[in-house]
């Protein structure tokens, strides 16, 4: 075969590439037609739900009217009680692989249990917080049981998030700093965790929009099924969005009468998390660019 | 008078002996440089001095190095007082993705001065010592990433000498710098002799040369020849230090 | 002095990262502690529906019966107490609201005052009853023989078919079918995300060009992000019709429902760890088999995907471990019939879903309630064991490196 001939066997070749890139360009973006039909029916089907009364009013007539403003408030509450918890614990946890712990057995068997909470199903974090918040503690249903549930339930995302973001910082600057004769925890505090900021708030957006979806974990540590009025105190019970949305969409009094209802709900909670999700990404492409800049 | 001094030190990376049996004094206001081919231990022996191995799992050290007559490697010493008092300078230029004037008034405010006054002055005359004022004066408070390579290793020696070290390590400081940033390097570094000891680890013979008064030629964790650096260039008395100064392996 | 505080704040600070940094192993053990006290508790007790009695004519000599045994009395399938040990006689049954076959109402009392009574006379006269009743109408002077029910066994409990927690007057609790119906579902929605998956991992490692990879990260990053509850109401409204319409379906809420939602749910965990373990692939080990005269294509199905498989079955295991816990959009769309499935066009009943929606209703303590921490135990179990493997496949990687 001369150097530059297209010989039939080339030609094969080539045609089962172009087959297969196609296959696998169609595939993928079957993957971005799923989101966009999903995102795009809730959405639309939502957006006519939405005004100002549905997010300010209280459910009315057996949940078939009125708005979401309890689960609103509610979901707030679990997402803030949360992250107050989880946050500091997770960033300190995810600072102690990643900076302080040896390389010893204590290290990798930390590591193995933070992986596999991670695994734990969502449902199981609900009987744990169950019978140790609600029962054992004596906290109740409450705002109080239910944050430190989802708390528990983010933490691995939080630990894996800021471990990721210590492990890109260059070890020249630690070392630099040290040499400098900085402690351990000022070469953490004043140089290696500004570095690594961008990266853990980036995370820490991801995660909250994850929790305020999180519906097992809450089911019977604080969620209410219905409950007009809002929390006086963190041991109180709330509405949620999530639970609210599983609620007049499958066992509601008039399950028909309340699916606008529950659009409207599904459309808020696709927001916080697209929200979540953008302001993820403008984060990452602004300290990106800062970046360049240096 | 010596500033630093050794005594049969051993260094183990887990089973590996990476040194073996160091002893050798070097004197305040001198410049030594530790020359060898790779992996010789050079640079192993040089973060002895300020605890740098400290920070790797496995390492043990036996012997005693005394930095200005103290027992380094004694239970009741500070390793970040230390390290305060023996600067470092390493291979690649790494300032802090802070201010330049941030950079070099780092080391005193994790030693906790507050005084802004002195943090000022104290800046303004390390960039001066560092031979960087001229050049820096006007963006204190931009980003030390917008200098060249060779100013931001300048600025690291400015950061160093701000914590005012009685002693100076450089790690193969101008490795990474090209000739017109390593000359103005150089020329730094004699100046600074006047008030600080300095030890340089360097891959570059000429620069021994140039710059130092004594050489130490390492060899497979082994001090092999430690003389005057005249004197081991042109006069090696070991083989070993012949073959490699002649360019016979390295 | 100053240094002497200097030092104590360190070592403070040192001690509260490091405390932090055990938070996640003590939750794991207090997780498994509670489960497992909880779960184990159901091994200990009688499945007899709670505040019962179940008690026979004081001479026969059956001592024990096993709770599938009362349901299959009580179905009349078995009605000689031969089958179960006794005498050749008729099983005669008795439950409560049977008395106004034996006792006028008068005989009974207004507010059923003599009712104790009169259930210890039938107990004590028929010597073929089987009787069931309330036990508040136990006499204190009751002369009947209360029958013992078996304690229920591991192998009861896993390989029972029946999950009847609240039925009189014997509970079934066999967790057969739901797990079975589990990993029915699951199975069914790797087979439908791996293959997607899959191809947009190749895509993106290997063929896209940094234009589109920056559209279809974050896309995936949302889709990851979007509430499984989000996920159930989508299928509620429009999976579970369409599959309803499309194979004529008495009811679309089906194994094929859960494993569609759950295959989209698994979709990101299988793109984005599959993709990375491509990415790992020596560049020098691509750029031989390109210049040996491979084409981009052939150096993926002969280079990259082999190099990247124990990553790739890490992400298929994954992807199962995500799709096993889902609780929320399974519970809404899969029809939650505990029955053993056979067709993908079947109504299913999964783990998670049986402890959200039954949990509420059982009292705690009781038997109901322990037998849902069980259920949780083998959940956890079940993603343990995926965990491990996931991490053992993913060390002997590093290994291998």
């Amino acid at each position: 075969m001369a150097f530059g001939t297209t010989s039939s066997q080339h030609k094969s070749k080539k045609r089962s590439q172009s087959a297969a890139f196609f296959i696998f360009r169609l595939l993928s973006f079957s993957v971005v037609a799923i989101l966009i039909v999903i995102l795009g029916f809730i959405l639309i089907q939502g957006i006519s739900v939405i005004s100002w009364d549905f997010l300010t009013e209280m459910p009315r007539e057996g949940m078939t009217a009125g708005g979401i403003y309890p689960a609103i408030i509610g979901t707030l509450c679990l997402v803030a009680g949360s992250m107050i918890f989880a946050f500091p614990i997770g960033i300190l946890s995810g600072i102690y692989i990643n900076e302080y712990a040896k390389d010893s057995w204590f290290k990798r068997f930390i590591k193995l249990m933070t992986n596999n909470l991670a695994g734990v199903p969502s449902i199981v974090f609900g009987l744990f917080g169950m019978t140790l918040f609600v029962n054992q503690f004596g906290f109740g249903d409450s705002i109080l049981a239910g944050s430190l549930t989802l708390g528990l339930l983010a933490l691995p995302v939080v630990i894996r998030t800021t471990e990721e973001a210590l492990k890109s910082i260059d070890d020249s600057f630690r070392i630099g700093s040290l040499a400098l004769g900085a402690t351990k925890w000022q070469t953490t505090s004043r140089v290696v965790l500004p570095m690594a900021f961008p990266n853990i708030i980036t995370g820490l957006i991801l995660s909250i929009g994850r929790v305020s979806g999180e519906t097992a974990p809450i089911l019977f540590t604080v969620a209410a099924y219905f409950l007009p009025k809002l929390p006086n105190s963190i041991f109180d019970q709330v509405m949620a969005l999530p639970y609210h949305l599983y609620v007049i969409s499958t066992s509601g009094t008039n399950i028909e009468a309340s699916r606008a209802m529950a659009y409207g709900t599904a459309f808020v909670l696709i927001m916080i998390v697209l929200l979540a999700n953008l302001l993820a990404n403008w984060l990452r492409r602004y300290f990106g660019k800062k970046v360049k800049m240096n | 008078m010596n500033s630093v001094e050794t005594k049969d030190v051993h260094l183990y990376y887990g089973d590996f002996h990476a040194l073996k049996g160091i002893t050798m004094a070097m004197k305040k206001n001198q410049v030594t440089a530790f020359i060898g081919p790779s992996g010789c231990g050079k640079s192993t022996y040089l973060r002895c001095f300020n605890r740098m191995n400290d920070l790797i799992d496995g390492v043990r050290i036996e012997g005693d190095i005394l930095i200005d007559g103290v027992d380094i490697y004694k239970t009741n010493i500070q390793v970040d007082d230390l390290r305060k008092h023996v600067g470092m300078v390493f291979q690649k230029p790494n300032p802090f993705p802070k201010s330049i004037f941030e950079n070099v008034a780092y080391g005193l405010r994790v030693n906790g001065t507050k005084d802004k006054k002195f943090i000022e002055e104290r800046v303004e005359r390390s960039l001066h010592q560092a031979a960087l004022w001229d050049e820096v004066k006007d963006k204190l408070k931009k980003s030390a990433f917008e200098l060249s390579g060779g100013q931001q290793q300048r600025l690291c020696i400015a950061r160093a000498l701000a914590i005012e070290p009685s002693v100076l390590l450089m790690d193969e400081p101008t490795s990474a710098l090209d000739p017109l940033s390593t000359a103005k390097t150089e020329e730094l570094i004699h100046q600074l002799k006047e008030n600080y000891t300095i030890v340089i680890v360097t891959h570059n013979m000429q620069q021994a040369g140039r710059v130092s008064d004594h050489t130490a030629f390492f060899y497979l964790g082994e001090l092999v020849e430690y003389a005057k650096t005249k004197t081991l260039f042109t006069n090696p008395k070991d083989q070993r230090t012949q073959n490699y100064i002649t360019g016979r392996f390295g | 002095m100053k240094r002497y505080f200097h030092n104590l704040g360190e070592r403070i600070i040192e001690g509260l990262i490091m405390i932090s940094g055990t938070v996640t192993s003590i939750t794991v053990l207090l997780i498994v502690f509670f489960l497992f006290k909880e779960g184990l508790g159901i091994f200990s007790q009688t499945p007899v529906a709670e505040g019962s009695v179940i008690s026979v004519h004081p001479q026969n000599p059956v001592q024990e019966l096993t709770a599938n045994e009362v349901k299959e009395i009580f179905d009349q399938n078995i009605t000689n107490w031969k089958e179960v040990g006794g005498a050749d006689a008729h099983i005669q049954l008795f439950q409560i609201d049977d008395i106004t076959d034996y006792y006028t109402e008068e005989q009974i009392g207004a507010n059923f005052e003599y009712l104790p009574q009169r259930l210890n006379e039938l107990v004590t006269k028929d010597p073929n009853m089987l009787a069931f009743f309330p036990e508040e109408y136990l006499a204190p002077d009751f002369k009947g023989k209360r029958v013992e029910l078996a304690k229920i066994s591991l192998g009861g409990f896993l390989g029972g078919r029946e999950w009847y927690p609240t039925i009189q007057p014997a509970v079934q609790l066999g967790v057969l079918s739901l797990i079975l119906g589990t990993l029915w579902v699951s199975l069914g929605a790797i087979i439908i995300a791996l293959p997607l998956g899959l191809a947009t991992a190749i895509y993106l490692a290997e063929i896209a060009n940094p234009r589109v990879r920056n559209i279809l990260k974050p896309v995936i990053e949302l889709l990851a992000g979007i509430p499984s509850v989000v996920y159930g109401f989508f299928g509620l409204v429009v999976i579970v019709p369409l599959i309803q319409d499309v194979f004529g379906l008495p009811v679309g809420e089906t194994a094929l429902a859960g494993s569609i939602i759950l295959g989209i749910m698994a979709l990101p965990t299988i793109i984005s760890v599959s993709e990375d373990a491509m990415r790992t692939t020596p560049r020098a080990m691509k750029e031989a088999s390109l210049a040996l005269g491979a084409n981009k294509w052939q150096t993926i199905y002969k280079v990259i995907i082999p190099y990247s498989m124990s990553g790739i079955s890490t992400a298929a295991i994954l992807g199962m471990g995500r799709a096993i816990g889902e609780t929320m959009a399974v519970l809404m769309v899969t029809g939650n019939a505990s029955v053993i499935p056979h067709t993908f066009l079947e109504p299913v009943r999964t783990i998670p879903a049986t402890i959200a929606a039954e949990l509420g209703e059982a009292p705690q303590g009781g038997i109901h309630y322990q037998a849902l921490f069980a259920l949780g135990c083998i959940l956890f179990l079940m993603t343990l064991l995926i965990n491990l493997t996931v991490d053992f496949v993913s060390a002997k990687r590093k290994e291998n490196r």
